[in-house]
This record gives C-alpha cells, structure tokens and sequence, in this order.
C-alpha cells in the first residue's frame, strides 16, 4: 500500500520556476480542498478553475490562491453559441481552461490527486517535474534504452545516432498516478483492489508513430505549442460517451506533434490519486467506447496530415475533416464531434487572436 | 516469477569469453546460472586457456571447434564480442540468455541480487504489447494493467521475440560520452519492463539481452564489423546493427521487443579516452543506418526470418553497399549467416 505524502511543514517554493508563465487549470464540481495539500508546490501560481455542473453552487478555494474561476453561465456568456463545443457534466470542461489561459504552460490537475511520495519517503513536487520535462528536449526519432538522456546521471547509449541528440521540442508531459490505477470500467470491476504502489523513477519520450492512452488527471503542456489541439471533445450531459475525453485529445494531440515534430513525454512525475470513481458509473459512460475505439484507434493510426498543415489549427481542422469523413458511419456522434473540434477552434482563435498570441510570446 | 517455475531444460546461457579467467564471473552468478546449461565460446584470438570453475553443466567452444563445425573462413565471424553467436548457432533450447563476461549480479532497490535469467526468461514468456502503448509499462506484471483508453482487441499481445536488459554501474554508453563523463556511473534503477513499440528504433546492447531462438534466432546476425573493432564494447557495433535488423524483423513479422529489467552490475574495463584515440567508424555507419532502416519496408512475401535475413541483406547491399565496404561485408555476413544457420540447424 501507498500513502500520500504529508505536506504540513514544507515551506511554499521560494522559486518557483516559470510562475508567471504556467496556469494551472482545474475541473471541479465539489470543492478544492485538495489545494491545502498541494500549498507548497503550486500556491505561488495563478490558478483557473472550471467549475462544472450547478453554476448556483458556490466552490470555496483555500486562503492564498489566486485564481479565476468560470462557471457554465461564465461558459455561456463567453463563448455563446460556441459553448456547445465545451461538455456540461464532465470534466472535460476543463478545455474551457486552456482556452481562456493567456499563458505559455498549462498544468491540469483533478481535485482528488494528492501529492505523491517517491521511494525515499520525500514529497514529489509533480509541477516542477512536469515543468523540467516541457523544458528539455523530447527523443521521439530512437529510443533510448536508458530512458530520458537529458536527466542527471543519465546520457544517450551507444548507437545512439549523434545527429538525433539535440532532439526536439517538448509539447506535452503526461504524468502517472500512485494508489488508485487509471483502470477502465472493466478492469477496475475485475480488480477492485488493485493498487499501483510501483514509482517507476523515469521519464520517456513516447516514439513518433507510437499513440498512447494519455490521461488527463496530471498532465501539463506548452499552451503555444499545442494548445488548440488539446480539446477534451463531447462528453457528459446529452452525450452518449463519457470518460474518453482525455483519450481523444491524446490521440488528436499525438497525430499532430508527430506531424509537427514536436515531443510527447510520460512518466514522472507521479501524483497520489485518492477517489476510485464507481465502475459501474465508468462503465454506462464507457460503453460506447470500449466498440468505439476499436475503429478509432487505427482511424488515428492511419491519419496523415498534410504538408500544407503547417499550424496547429490547420491539422486540427484537418484531422475534423477526416473524423467527418471516416468516423460519422461509426455513430453520428462523430459527426457532431467534427463540428465541434471546428467550433473550439473557432472559439479558440477568437479568444487567441493572432497579435494577442504574439504579444503573450513575447512577455 | 521464480526459477522453479521456469523450465530451465528451455534455456541456454550463453557467454561470449573476452577474458580467459571465468572464476569470479561464473561464482558470482552461481546462484542463478545453477541448474541451467551453459554455453561458452571463447573468443578466437584469446590465447590463453579458459579458467571455468566447477560445479557447472557447461560446453566450452573454442577456436577448434568452430573451424570443424562452419570451416575455418566462415570461423572469422565469431570473432571478438561476436564470438557469443557461434553459441547462438549450436544451442538446441528455445530461449537464450547472453550477458557479458564483465558483468555480475545487480542488486535491487532493496538490497537483493537480481535473478536476471529469470526475470529475462520472464519477459520472453509474457506477450509484448508494441501496437500501443501502455503508460503503466508491463500489463502483465504483477499490480499492474492495461490501462484506460487502451483497445480491448490489443490487449492479448504478440510473442516477445527479445528481452534487453540494462546496466547499473557502468552503462552501455559510446566511448566520447563515457570519456567526456569519467565519473558517470548509472545508479537508476528503474523499475520496469516495457515493448518498444512497432517502427520506433533503438540501439540493442548486447552486454545483457535475451531473445526466443524458436522465433527469431537466424534474426540476430553477427554481421557489422567496423575497421579496427575491439575487444571493449566501446570498439563495437556489432550488437547494435544485430539490434536494428532484430527490431525490423520483430516489426515485420509481428513479434515484440522489450527493454528494461533485468539490471546487471557491469564493472570497468578498459578506458573510454583510449579507445577514443582510435578513428571511431561506429558514428558515421549509424548515421547512415538510420534513413535506411526508417524508410525500409521488407517484402509481404518475406514470412520466416530466415527469408527477413536475406531480404533485409539484400537491401543492405543495394542502399547502403556505396556508402561503406563494411555494409557490402555486413549484407555477405548476413547471406552467410542463414546458410550456416539452416545447415548446422539441419544436421541436428
């Protein structure tokens, strides 16, 4: 068995490394209070918080924060017609974040995941190792068989082509979960009392052509790199999938990093995650999913991007283009879905126009 | 799981020797190499006689015996590091397990000596999962699963065809990063087995690895040879190119490779500024070999390794045979290769 960390007498991080440059977004429909826990690592940064569900409900966030919060009226009033595209009852609202940020980083975090202990007992701070991974290159051309070359005491092995070594930019950093697993409804039915006590101490970057589940409990990713391919898609109230929504812009965000060069790393930082959701619950969400991905997952697999889609926006627009054309005779979901990633591109354009972007880059 | 439940009567270990005295290798990894048959191969050009302890169920191969077995110009191939595969050649089992000479037992996190056979007979038992990747690494292992988001119809996995270990103390790093970083000892231990997934390349040591010869053995080719190559690993290719045809092959044939677990503890040998005095051909021949491999698609029609072997040699010669005579000699070595592979596989 694992246990959180104990925070209680660690001082907030005197330096906290790119503080004014990260937001750190937040879905919740309960409360925050998670946030006592994470004080020293992440109270130094401004936070977003997406408050999902009954807008009436008021969410306290602890003494010290600074924070902006949007709830599905806020949604409404900013986005209008185009709020169709953010999800209503799931946390995939939280892409409603990424959009309103005005900052290069983003880090996401879900309010049951604790801070995580490593093996010698001490607290992971998961913001600054997740902000080390963005800032350091990405090997998704050879792999190293001793994992991240750039990190303390590691290197490239033999054979590893010198012309490769500089690697590439980062764009995302998916971090994993100690105690309860990220299980599907099945597995978790199957096993509910697995636990994952196993801190594997490395950080990799996943290979080109090589997609991933990629959850979105503890990730963080460079906002101007990537940002408007990581929308979180339909899901929740009126939608006939749940809990897939982070599984979308994995696959989206991979396609497009792999077209555009850009890095995709996983493994640490570990957080410590708390609440076992209901399997049964997980399981009416997934349903759909557990059919769906079968077709998705080489749909994805097979996608090229062209030459000409040379920003982010434009493979976005692409790969809705494709989704339309290849996925609609899955479920007419798809259909709705490849509107909606225009929609949030749409949206996403006019809340980042062009020369506020490049003002934002150059502060 | 523990070597009493693995059939040991599977598995050969086979060791290349470079050093003629075995005593402190052979007793340091007793505990695990017990009950398991042992096949060395001695280096061609090591004079001296092998000093092999007692107590083990060994063959020893020498210089002699591989001139009787392939003649002595096909004899030349298993020279240096590369004598480990006239092992490869003659064992009869279905996994092997090859570590280097200078290499003992690892200890783990917690203070206890690693069972790298077991754990690398282990990986060759469980299926590889490279169509997708699974965050929490190894689906199989014990705690752990396939994750959410990942496709149910992957989930049975394709046969592992090699397990690569890796290296605590000393790492399987090039002579200019060993020299540039003296001090650099590897001290990670990282907890974890995983597939390298389908089409991504990597460099394969052969200080530590592990592979199904049922499956794939005609696929680990001794074949690249660099000018002035020597007897410390930082004056080799050999495994690396052996590594890159294994790992195409593996793609193409839908078999699997894992990386990670098991550590061995691997100490000095030689001296990484010297061997960077000699010109280091290895740099420039990977380089090329990259491009190359990346964009190489082998035949439908090629359906057994053997068949992989000679198409990927042919290749080899006709896209890279201009850039460097030592890819004509690997492409030959390769051809040569399958034909000694069928003939001493045949003859029983």
């Amino acid at each position: 068995m694992v246990d959180p960390a104990n925070t209680v007498g660690i001082p907030v991080n005197p330096t906290p490394l790119l503080k004014d440059e990260l937001d750190i977004v937040i879905p919740t429909i309960r409360n925050l209070d998670f946030l006592e826990m994470w004080r020293p690592f992440l109270q130094p940064y401004h936070l977003i918080i997406v408050q999902d569900g009954d807008p009436t409900k008021k969410i306290h966030v602890p003494e010290g924060y600074d924070y902006e919060l949007y709830n599905r009226n806020d949604i409404n009033r900013i986005l209008g017609p185009k709020a169709s595209c953010i999800s209503f009852k799931d946390s995939a609202c939280r892409c409603f974040g990424y959009m309103v940020s005005k900052k290069k980083y983003i880090f996401t975090i879900d309010d049951d995941c604790f801070v995580a202990k490593d093996p010698s007992g001490k607290a992971v701070n998961a913001l600054e190792q997740h902000i080390k991974n963005l800032l350091c290159p990405s090997t998704p051309l050879f792999f190293n068989t001793l994992y991240d070359p750039y990190r303390e005491g590691a290197d490239f092995v033999r054979g590893y082509p010198f012309s490769l070594r500089e690697g590439v930019t980062t764009a995302v950093s998916h971090g994993l979960w100690l105690n309860i697993p990220d299980y599907d409804a099945p597995t978790q039915l199957v096993k509910p009392k697995e636990r994952n006590t196993r801190y594997v101490d490395a950080v990799m970057t996943i290979p080109k052509g090589t997609l991933f589940p990629m959850c979105g409990m503890n990730l963080a990713f460079d906002r101007d790199l990537i940002g408007p391919a990581m929308y979180f898609g339909l899901m929740g109230d009126g939608q006939p999938i749940g809990r897939y929504d982070d599984m979308w812009a994995g696959w989206c965000i991979k396609v497009i990093c792999d077209h555009l060069g850009l890095g995709v790393k996983t493994g640490l930082p570990y957080i410590y995650h708390s609440k076992a959701s209901n399997p049964f619950v997980n399981l009416k969400k997934e349903y759909k999913g557990i059919f769906w991905q079968e077709e998705i997952i080489p749909f994805f697999q097979n996608a090229k991007l062209s030459k000409e889609a040379t920003t982010v926006q434009q493979c976005y627009i692409e790969l809705s283009k494709m989704v339309k054309e290849k996925l609609s005779s899955l479920d007419p979901y798809f259909d709705k879905l490849a509107d909606a990633m225009v929609t949030w591109i749409e949206a996403w354009d006019e809340l980042n126009p062009p020369a506020a972007a490049a003002a934002n880059s150059k502060a | 799981m523990s070597s009493a439940e693995i059939n040991k009567n599977e598995v050969d270990i086979v060791i290349g020797a470079l050093n003629a005295d075995l005593t402190q290798f052979l007793n340091c990894w007793r505990p695990f190499f017990s009950g398991f048959h042992l096949i060395i191969v001695k280096d061609p050009e090591l004079k001296e006689e092998l000093n092999i302890p007692e107590g083990f169920d060994v063959d020893v191969y020498s210089k002699a015996d591989m001139e009787k077995i392939v003649g002595a110009s096909n004899a030349t191939m298993f020279s240096g590091y590369s004598c480990r595969y006239f092992g490869y050649l003659v064992s009869k089992k279905k996994y092997i397990v090859s570590i280097d000479d200078d290499c003992v037992p690892a200890k783990d996190p917690k203070g206890v000596l690693v069972d790298a056979v077991s754990q690398h007979v282990t990986n060759l038992e469980n299926p590889a999962t490279p169509l997708f990747f699974n965050t929490l690494y190894d689906p199989y292992c014990e705690g752990a699963d396939f994750v959410r988001g990942y496709p149910f119809s992957l989930r049975s996995g394709v046969p592992c065809a090699a397990s690569c270990g890796l290296w605590l103390n000393l790492a399987d790093l090039d002579a200019p990063t060993q020299a540039l970083k003296t001090e650099q000892r590897n001290t990670s231990y990282v907890d974890a087995v995983m597939t390298v997934p389908l089409k991504a390349m990597l460099p394969i040591s052969g200080i530590n690895i592990a592979f199904n010869r049922e499956l794939v053995g005609p696929a680990l080719v001794p074949a690249l040879r660099i000018a002035g190559e020597g007897k410390v690993r930082w004056e080799t290719l050999e495994d690396v190119w052996c590594g890159m045809c294994l790992k195409h092959i593996s793609d193409h044939l839908g078999y699997g490779v894992k990386t990670g677990l098991p550590y061995v503890w691997r100490n000095e040998r030689g001296d990484a500024v010297e061997s960077l005095r000699k010109k280091w051909e290895g740099m420039k021949l990977m380089e090329k070999s990259v491009p190359f491999f990346e964009s190489l698609k082998l035949p439908e029609t090629a359906v057994t390794v053997e068949d992989c072997v000679v198409e990927l040699a042919k290749a080899v010669k006709e896209q890279l045979g201009s850039d460097d005579p030592a890819f004509t000699q690997a492409a030959d070595a390769m051809v040569k290769w399958v034909q000694l592979w069928n003939s001493v596989n045949s003859s029983g």
